[in-house]
């Protein structure tokens, strides 16, 4: 559970600093993505005017806002579970920005994907075929509002018959209750 | 065990009327207490019986939390024909019934199993009657006479030769799942895979025929449902519609099949009429409508559905667009079942909070909810085509078993004997294999 709130929190984080280097077309870096392996050509942490300084630094700044937002990106993309609450069918907000991501990813390459619905255990069988159903549509829902066609989405439910977590209590359940995003 | 039959010799000796201050409980025919009754070990003359019938007989019995069978401990003699019955005997250990038997071997080699039941208090022989069978058969012969004796003595038909159907699933170490449809005596002996898979297996659904059964099937990945027959092991799909294939429900006279379809949108239930595949929507609502069951009257079905924001069993008429609501106790209720007089509704119900999940049944007329189970993660009731019995799904010092429990809620026992994480039974209808 800690490992998952630190990758969201981390790409929450990543997300800002994009839509800021998106935002700021002058070079500016964002303190929270320097890159700590930046050789002598990296500008220093605290941001600057992009002007005050030699093309060659603009040209490096870029650069690192490119991979910053590979980085970004890839990490988004890397995210392929979204996690719910019990009883519920709702995203959570950081589940969007992911799905952000994944739904520009799905428009430029026309790939398909099957979203893939779970719940925990507790309850009936087939209810829960429902409330899996439930879950992967509404990831499916947010993609096609996003511009993903919905051709390219594909919705299957597993109900509880296929947990990630095998365990009998809301360390495992919390773990279960999700939609799957499956190339 | 010994406690409660300790207990209840006590009551009976005591002329005691009611075991539990705090419920009434009605059964029918007016008997409202488990009736102490003795099954003498049968006898077998030149021959071995390679099971213990009588006690297959005392098991059924108790199972029915309708008679309390003595210990065999406790027994002073052990007759095995009329003439040697000493009714004080009997008397002495609190029996109000008393089945003796012993068994031949005929000359073509099948079993004969002669039995009889007397009324302790009265000395009078109620039933005396024989059973045939190959030595194969030595089970059902005892489900017979157990079969018979219920009757005899409550007047309703017996469930004991009835069969079970129900799913396990296995993890090897590799994390691999292989699920099995298994096909059993209604207690769990005799247990044979009917299906195996390497993907989920759910809702298995027994016809009223005895003969098929309906389940899902994920096999192509996504579910499905099919109709195969058990002796043969013939399958055929029969839905094939996007989204979800779920809970197959067979009508009472096997003419149609009730299900879950998504492709409308949200979870409907349709009614597909097997002859002429001709498809009849049930239910018309935005909220989750799933676990169909239907009424004795071929039309009544009742139905989970998350309308009112949380699931609770509802019923409507095939071709009416009216839905009633049932249940109103408790914070979630699902999976209906009725009963066979159709009085006691049989669920999944949650009563507060969110994470204790127990069979419950509703008494349909006197709106009065009982919990049937001890454990908290139940699951998938099925009941005796008697109405008697209950058989559930649930977990278990960290296993996942089938418990079986009287509908009086007085016995509840494990299903022995079956390897795996168990779930979804389903009880056959009476058959009429009977030897």
């Amino acid at each position: 559970m800690f490992k998952v709130h630190n990758s969201k929190f981390f790409a929450l984080l990543l997300a800002a600093a994009l839509v800021t280097g998106c935002a700021s077309k002058q070079g500016e870096t964002d303190s929270a993505v320097v890159d700590p392996n930046a050789g002598p050509l990296g500008t220093e942490a605290g941001g600057t005017d992009a002007y005050g300084t030699g093309y060659g630094q603009e040209f490096d700044s870029s650069l690192q806002q490119q991979q910053a937002e590979q980085a970004g990106q890839a990490a988004l993309l890397a995210t392929t579970t979204f996690y719910f609450e019990f009883d519920s069918s709702s995203l959570r907000p950081d589940a969007l920005v992911a799905l952000d991501a994944h739904a520009a990813d799905l428009i430029q390459s026309g790939r398909k994907v099957i979203l893939e619905g779970h719940t925990d255990e507790r309850g009936t069988r087939e209810y829960n075929m429902a409330l899996g159903e439930r879950r992967a549509q509404a990831v499916q829902r947010y993609l096609i509002l996003q511009g993903v066609p919905s051709s390219q989405l594909e919705v299957v439910s597993y109900g509880e018959e296929s947990p990630s977590v095998v365990g009998h209590d809301e360390s495992a359940w919390s773990l279960n209750r999700r939609v799957e995003l499956r190339k | 065990m010994k406690l409660v039959l300790r207990l209840l010799l006590v009551a009976q000796l005591l002329l005691s009327s009611q075991l539990y201050a705090e419920e009434v409980l009605v059964i029918s025919r007016g008997v409202d207490r488990a009736m102490p009754i003795a099954v003498v070990p049968f006898a077998a003359s030149g021959m071995e019986l390679a099971e213990d019938a009588a006690m297959i007989v005392s098991n059924d019995l108790r199972n029915s939390g309708l008679f309390a069978p003595i210990e065999r401990k406790n027994f002073i003699s052990m007759p095995a024909f009329a003439e040697e019955i000493i009714f004080r005997d009997w008397r002495a250990v609190g029996a109000q019934y008393l089945v003796i038997g012993n068994a031949s071997r005929l000359p073509d080699q099948r079993i004969q199993l002669n039995y009889a039941l007397y009324n302790v208090a009265a000395q009078q022989q109620v039933l005396a009657a024989s059973t045939t069978g190959t030595d194969a058969q030595l089970r059902d012969l005892a489900h017979h006479v157990a079969d018979r004796i219920y009757q005899s003595i409550t007047g309703d038909r017996g469930a004991f030769s009835t069969r079970l159907l129900f799913v396990s699933s296995q993890r090897d170490e590799r994390g691999q799942s292989t699920y099995q449809l298994h096909h059993a005596d209604y207690d769990g002996a005799r247990a044979k895979t009917i299906l195996r898979s390497s993907e989920p297996i759910l809702s298995p659904a027994y016809g009223p025929d005895g003969k098929r059964v309906a389940y899902v099937s994920f096999e192509q990945k996504k579910p499905r449902i099919y109709i195969q027959d058990i002796a043969t092991g013939q399958r055929e799909q029969i839905t094939n519609f996007p989204g979800l294939n779920g809970a197959p429900a067979w009508s009472p006279d096997g003419s149609k099949l009730a299900f879950v379809l998504s492709k409308d949108g949200n979870p409907e239930i349709y009614a597909l009429d097997l002859a002429s595949r001709n498809l009849q929507r049930v239910t018309n609502h935005a909220a989750i409508d799933t676990e169909p069951f239907w009424g004795k009257d071929g039309k009544t079905i009742y139905f989970t559905s998350d309308r009112s924001g949380r699931p609770q069993i509802y019923k409507t008429t095939l071709g009416s667009q009216q839905t009633q609501r049932v249940t109103f106790v408790g914070n979630y209720n699902a999976n209906p079942k009725l009963s066979a007089d159709e009085k006691t509704l049989v669920m999944i119900h949650r009563q507060e909070g969110f994470t204790v999940f127990k069979v419950a049944a509703l008494d349909l007329e006197k709106e009065r909810l009982r919990i049937l189970s001890n454990t908290s993660l139940d699951e998938s009731p099925t009941v005796a085509p008697n109405g008697s019995m209950v058989i559930y799904a649930t977990r278990q010092q960290g296993k996942g078993v089938l418990i079986l429990s009287s509908l009086n809620g007085r016995v509840r026992t494990v299903l022995p004997g079956i390897s795996g994480e168990v779930r979804e039974p389903a009880w056959s209808p009476f058959l009429s294999n009977q030897p």
